[in-house]
């Protein structure tokens, strides 16, 4: 995913004049072609967030499409006072490239665990946050992102996820995908969260539970009308997200079901990092199941909330 | 380095703007301001292209007030100029006011950049000064910043990576009027030695008494002080400079409150600086 969003960088400033790509200190060859075709608009600054968000307002501010890019632990916490003042009140169009959202980087510990990033960026006026669950899915938003208004929180995930996205078209940023249909429960996901909520999807038709999927590569805004509708036709919805169950999609959900009095006879339930520093190391996979973000505990939850319902076959009519 | 013996009346009537201002609001950053003036007046005067008719005019040079708080000296440039009506002065910090504590780059004609949050300035005036060069253009980038201001890690990593691209038409200006909001900067965080750092982050540096309008205009001309550098140029200044009862005073670093008999006192102390 990471390859390819990048790729795409390079692609869109090869067509494209404004496109000016920010580094900090990445991996060594990354984005060598760009380097070499367009040197003018290649710039790898250093490890010095503060400043590359700064930079990237002010090449914004006079007409540039600035995709910069780093680590999400650094370009969320280390610099959020540039995001806030320098990028979302002056509305700028620079896009973050945040490399491993979630816990990618499980082996390197919590200093490198985004784990709140899409709570904090959500926060923020103007600014847009998405996180795309593979690579096509990637490209096709990358594609948009140039002339997108604004600032743009772009999460990316560890790369070579499965592709499960398939061909629904062009990405359309603030809409939600439905993935699959369901009529009992309402799953809803993001990033690599929806390879999580698919298995667990078909776990429970296994089980006899009919689960709808719905993905929002967009998180903010929320496609609170997709949202309404699939949460109408459930009994049950459940957010899945490789984030902190505070402040993430699972709250943005939440916040609106509270909202919009959709939550009377409807259980509600978050999937996530809970509120705390994930200890150990190990790897993504084997992070997100120890804190229960993983098709089995969702399937087996869900199962267990449908059960624990007075009159648990309870459905709402479409 | 001694100031000069008088303000000139140019000096003495933007101080004066802003004591009307003070009048109506009755608060300001009174000591950061004033200590402004002349860099921004010789800025403003002698030095930059613009127009305040167009003030998103493609081939202005570009100034940012990176000490946002030291605005009530930008406002009455900005004023003096017709940025916007003079009546806006009048407005100060209400609510439905132009002009705030702090500059609004999104609403203040002339104003390019929202700043008040410390260490913003000379990083965003570098991403301009890199595209202007990347377009060609001749336009240059000022960014004005407070000592107390230079404490921010933000500030050293824009200096840095000024630096390394050798970009000339950026120049950074620090008002050093050795006070911040607590104390000395010698006391709270000494900056010396101060030339020296921007020198070894790979500045061509040169200091003038902030106060003196000829050395100002002579320092600012000479930019770019080298052909392959960005600029530093050190302001030594008197916080409060023109009100002598405010002139390194803490207290008058950001003022609330002001009273009438204040009000009548500072305009004596002007007409007498």
């Amino acid at each position: 995913m990471r390859e390819n969003c990048l790729r795409m960088v390079y692609e869109l400033a090869k067509t494209d004049e404004r496109v000016v790509f920010i580094g900090s200190d990445l991996g060594v060859g990354v984005l060598s072609d760009f380097k070499r075709d367009i040197p003018s608009r290649f710039f790898m600054e250093g490890v010095s967030e503060q400043n590359l968000v700064g930079v990237a307002a002010g090449m914004a501010m006079e007409g540039h499409v600035v995709y910069l890019n780093t680590i999400a632990t650094f370009l969320s916490r280390r610099c959020y006072e540039q995001v806030a003042v320098d990028l979302c009140l002056h509305n700028v169009n620079v896009r973050l490239i945040a490399n491993g959202g979630g816990v990618v980087y499980a082996p390197l510990g919590p200093t490198h665990l985004a784990i709140e990033d899409i709570a904090i960026m959500r926060a923020l006026p103007n600014m847009t946050v998405v996180a795309p669950a593979d690579a096509p899915e990637m490209v096709r938003f990358m594609k948009v992102s140039v002339d997108h208004p604004g600032p743009i929180y772009i999460r990316v995930a560890k790369g070579h996820d499965p592709v499960v996205t398939g061909d629904p078209g062009p990405f359309v940023i603030g809409k939600a995908v439905p993935m699959r249909d369901g009529d009992e429960v309402l799953i809803t996901t993001t990033g690599i969260g929806l390879q999580v909520s698919l298995a667990a999807a078909e776990k429970l038709a296994a089980a006899g539970v009919s689960a709808a999927v719905l993905h929002f590569p967009t998180i903010k805004p929320l496609d609170t009308p997709a949202l309404h509708a699939h949460a109408e036709r459930a009994a049950l919805v459940v957010s899945v997200e490789e984030h902190s169950i505070i402040g993430g999609l699972g709250s943005a959900v939440a916040e609106y079901l509270a909202e919009s009095d959709l939550l009377h006879g409807r259980r509600f339930k978050r999937f996530g990092i809970p509120d705390v520093f994930p200890s150990g190391y190990g790897d993504q996979n084997g992070m997100l199941r120890k804190y229960g973000v993983s098709a089995d505990n969702v399937a087996a939850q869900v199962q267990a909330l449908l059960a624990a319902r007075p009159g648990k076959t309870f459905r709402v009519a479409a | 380095m001694t100031a000069p013996a008088r303000l000139d009346d140019r000096s003495k009537h933007l101080r004066r703007v802003i004591v009307r201002v003070l009048q109506k609001a009755r608060r300001g950053h009174v000591g950061a301001a004033y200590s402004l003036i002349e860099i921004l007046r010789v800025l403003y005067d002698d030095v930059l292209r613009f127009n305040p008719q167009y003030p998103r005019w493609k081939q202005r040079d570009r100034c940012i007030l990176s000490k946002g708080h030291g605005c009530l000296a930008l406002y009455a440039i900005l004023a003096d100029k017709g940025f916007f009506p003079d009546a806006e002065l009048d407005k100060f910090c209400t609510a439905d006011g132009l002009l705030g504590g702090h500059p609004d780059g999104s609403k203040v004609p002339g104003v390019e950049a929202s700043t008040g949050a410390l260490g913003h300035g000379l990083p965003i005036g570098l991403g301009m000064a890199l595209h202007l060069r990347l377009t060609g253009s001749d336009s240059r980038v000022f960014v004005v910043l407070g000592d107390g201001e230079c404490n921010e890690g933000s500030v050293w990593e824009a200096a840095m990576c000024a630096g390394k691209h050798g970009l000339t038409n950026l120049t950074a200006i620090v008002d050093y009027n050795k006070h911040q909001s607590y104390a000395s900067t010698k006391e709270v965080q000494d900056l010396e030695p101060f030339a020296d750092k921007w020198r070894s982050f790979g500045f061509a540096v040169r200091e003038v008494d902030g106060h003196d309008v000829p050395a100002l205009r002579a320092a600012l001309a000479a930019t770019p002080f080298a052909g392959d550098k960005p600029s530093a140029l050190i302001c030594h200044t008197i916080k409060g400079k023109g009100v002598s009862f405010a002139e390194n005073n803490m207290k008058w670093h950001h003022k609330n409150k002001v009273t009438d008999p204040e009000v009548e006192a500072m305009l004596v102390a002007i007409e007498e600086a």
